[in-house]
């Protein structure tokens, strides 16, 4: 399939149009006729679930949809299963299937759209729903070593604020090994780092002496059940999970999870607060950004470089402190709109920070492109193929370096995204230095953003009131410094969350991780980790 | 390649002179809330009302403010008709309520010290900021604080997040790794008191339900002074006080 099947924008309107008379045609389902919950979402309430596999295929690969990942809800009695497509320019496709609680089981669909493997294997360990055909379920978010078989800790009879459960350490335990040959051995990496600061994850590197066949990553050490403990929370509460789950991108994760409060609550947000959300979430990709050519240029062991990309870090880091009173962007946002309001002046200031950061970014990248040992190190390593991140539905700087240029502020526009002009800066080698040159393009594409909102910056309010007083579902998505991120929430008339779903970039692109992880040599596994940039507490939650 | 070196030079010193000198830069700390006075009862029973992690306690019209549930989520400054004060700084770092008193290293480590980080869970937030520390502008080596390579010749275990339980584990075999002159700290609202998450069936409501904590640094995150300025206490080079009242943050 072709990287181009997934355009940027289109024509949104025909798009859902032709999608509409293929799918009655092809399988006799309608899409309902008005978005649901406001906002680019339409429903598609599925009978059959033996369907499941064909029409998803066809979405994914005869309508250049995108995949957005599965939602499991037990609703009084009743599974809803939420298989989310996005149609690139016209919306969300919400694929609804509702099924007798009794329900064990259902078709995989890892057989037709890959990039499903890891949500089918969450809800199966999480709700217990099994995936026939599917080729790997179990151990992966409750490690087999140290957790019993038939916890099933997302249904509604489990209780979260039970104390840790017995564990029955299983010391006799071993990992599941692909590669048999004679003289092959795996080495473990991992969950503590042995020197460095890393996030707590733990690869196997399979190898068969000097080069490492391949790498798979387990994640899940850092789960927090942020899903679970959300149920029963007020929606403030809530959204204090969605903002400290990933701190590195809280802001857009925040503003997804507002968002989908928003839509239930039918509440329209100022334009100046739409606008200064804007001004945020590009600060936090830009510093974001920052953050990860810096972790480049230490994988590379360039110790100059790397200290000055940090320093420019750090001053974002400031300049989002003097700016916002945090250098993470907590406590800002808020369903409504942004809980201070921020003067001119104050923006002035911001801007002359993020002038100086982003003409030293691109003082750094001139010299980065001149010094040969540093390009050596990045060049073909780690590529991606455009099919491959197609087929795997990579998302964000990592998937626009191999192609996919899909970017939601485009594909599907929030928070008045669409009144600015800006590139979506796009590669296709699909190696290291692809993703390094997204990077530093995407910086100056945010510093360009932020100029145009603080130029057009309308008076008036910061906030409205949006009081949840009807029960409701409903999506909120954002292009998170990482990439596309999905917040699914249902509260109950009381505004108490009742299920909330993220489906966060990491953990999408975790999964096609050890496509860029093949063959390789031992010394390179570093940097292909760095040049993905991912975060294993976005993807753990 | 040389001209790195050339560019690295011309930048000059860019470190922070900190601890020889207060560090006040704009934005290198966020600020906290502090102990407030209200005019009337009401306006404290609101302010506790209004916190969601009950970091916020009122007697009367005075509230305490225990630092170590605080999560900055910014609402007792946006939310209430009269808000709590806070404080600029970052000398925040705290002994636990269950030490009589501070427990530094012998002096032999005051100028080197080996500090092992473990990731329990955290939001990526504490982590960064104790990578932060390693920048030019902060740069621990100077001051003989260096990252180890293994629990064997650590002398300080660094923990940040609130313990999930998939982390529980490899956290009690690094501890136990290590040499019993070990001191643990605590970084972080969430290695404190659970933070955001709480206690639930996969978190352990901070690193005190599963290792004995000798020193903490509040903050959601800590900014990188504060983190060092409980690193510089473990080494015995600050002097905490044992807080002896409500008001000083004894809980
Ligand atoms: S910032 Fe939030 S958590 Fe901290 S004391 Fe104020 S209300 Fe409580």
């Amino acid at each position: 399939m072709p990287a181009s099947s997934s355009p940027i924008a289109g024509d949104g309107t025909s798009a859902l149009i032709d999608l509409a008379a293929a799918l009655e045609e092809r399988f006799g389902i309608e899409i309902a006729k008005g978005p649901a919950n406001g906002g680019f979402v339409f429903t598609l309430s599925l009978f059959k679930p033996s369907l499941l596999p064909a029409l998803c295929k066809f979405m994914f690969w005869e309508h250049g949809c995108l995949f957005g990942g599965i939602t499991a809800e037990e609703q009084a009695a009743r599974w809803e299963m939420h298989y989310a497509f996005l149609l690139p320019g016209a919306g969300w496709i919400d694929v609804e299937l509702s099924l007798p609680i009794e329900t064990t089981s259902l078709p995989s669909i890892v057989a037709e759209v890959h990039a499903a493997d890891w949500h089918e294997r969450e809800i199966e360990d999480m709700f217990g729903i099994r995936f026939e055909n599917h080729p790997r379920l179990g151990d992966f978010i409750l490690h087999d070593q140290i957790w019993r078989e038939g916890i099933e800790p997302m249904r509604k009879s489990f209780a979260a604020g039970r104390p840790p459960l017995e564990h029955k350490v299983d010391r006799e335990w071993q990992p599941l090994l692909i590669v048999g040959d004679p003289g092959s051995f795996a080495m473990p990496v991992g969950p503590v780092y042995e020197g460095g600061i890393g996030e707590s994850l733990h690869f196997l590197l399979e190898t068969v002496g000097e080069d490492v066949i391949r790498a798979v990553p387990r994640l899940f050490y850092k789960y927090r059940a942020v899903e679970k403990i959300a149920e029963g929370r007020t929606i403030l509460d809530a959204l204090l999970l969605a903002e400290r789950f990933a701190a590195t991108s809280a802001f857009a994760h925040s503003l997804a999870f507002c968002q989908a409060v928003e839509r239930i609550g039918a509440v329209e947000v100022p334009r100046r607060a739409a606008a200064l959300r804007v001004l945020l979430a590009e600060l936090e990709r830009m510093r974001h950004h920052a953050g990860a050519i810096t972790a480049i240029c230490e994988s590379t062991a360039l110790a100059v470089s790397s200290a000055q990309v940090a320093i420019i870090e750090e001053n974002l880091l400031r300049a989002s402190c003097v700016f916002a009173r945090h250098r993470y962007l907590f406590g800002l946002n808020t369903p409504g709109g942004l809980n201070c309001e921020f003067g001119l002046e104050q923006c002035k200031e911001l801007l002359v920070a993020v002038d100086k950061a982003e003409s030293d970014l691109r003082l750094l990248e001139k010299r980065l492109r001149f010094s040969s040992s540093f390009l050596d190190r990045l060049e073909d390593v780690g590529a991606v193929t455009g099919e491959s991140a197609r087929d795997l539905n990579l998302v964000g700087p990592v998937g626009r370096a191999s192609a996919q240029n899909c970017d939601l502020r485009k594909a599907c526009p929030y928070s008045g995204y669409g009144r600015y002009a800006f590139e979506v800066p796009s590669e296709t080698e699909g190696d290291g230095y692809a993703r390094l040159r997204v990077l530093f393009a995407e910086a100056t594409q945010s510093a360009k953003l932020m100029h145009q909102v603080c130029a057009a910056l309308e008076e008036g309010p910061v906030r409205v009131s949006c009081q949840v007083q009807r029960a409701g579902a409903a999506l909120g998505w954002t292009e998170a410094p990482r990439g596309a991120a999905l917040h699914w929430l249902r509260v109950s008339d009381e505004g108490i969350v009742e299920r909330y779903r993220a489906v966060t970039p990491s953990f999408n692109n975790w999964l096609g991780f050890h496509v860029a992880a093949e063959d390789f040599a031992f010394q390179d596994f570093p940097i292909i980790l760095a040049t993905f940039g991912l975060s294993a507490t976005e993807c753990d939650r | 390649m040389s001209f790195w070196f050339w560019h690295g030079l011309r930048k000059g010193i860019q470190t922070t002179r900190y601890p020889e000198r207060a560090e006040n830069t704009p934005g290198v700390s966020p600020g906290r809330p502090v102990n407030t006075d209200f005019s009337t009862d009401e306006a404290a029973q609101l302010a506790a009302e209004i916190c969601p992690t009950d970091a916020i306690v009122a007697h009367g019209k005075s509230t305490y403010v225990n630092h170590g549930k605080c999560v900055h989520c910014q609402l007792c400054r946006y939310s209430l008709r009269s808000p709590m004060n806070w404080e600029p700084g970052y000398e925040w770092s705290r002994i636990p309520t269950n030490q009589a008193e501070a427990a530094p290293l012998p002096s032999a480590f005051a100028k080197s010290m080996h500090i092992m980080v473990v990731d329990a869970g955290d939001c990526g937030a504490c982590l960064h900021e104790v990578k932060q520390l390693n920048n030019p502008l902060y740069n621990m080596h100077r001051l003989g604080l260096f990252l180890t390579a293994t629990p064997r010749t650590a002398d300080v275990l660094l923990v940040v997040g609130p313990v999930s339980e998939n982390m529980r584990g490899p956290l009690l075999k690094t501890w136990e790794a290590m040499p019993t002159s070990r001191k643990v700290i605590a970084v972080g609202t969430c290695a404190i008191s659970g933070g955001v998450f709480g206690k639930s069936f996969m978190c352990a409501c901070g690193v005190g339900a599963v290792l004995p904590v000798d020193f903490e640094v509040p903050g959601n995150p800590p900014p990188p002074l504060a983190i060092l300025h409980g690193l510089l206490a473990v080494a015995g080079r600050k002097s905490l006080k044992t807080p002896t009242s409500i008001s000083e943050g004894r809980l």
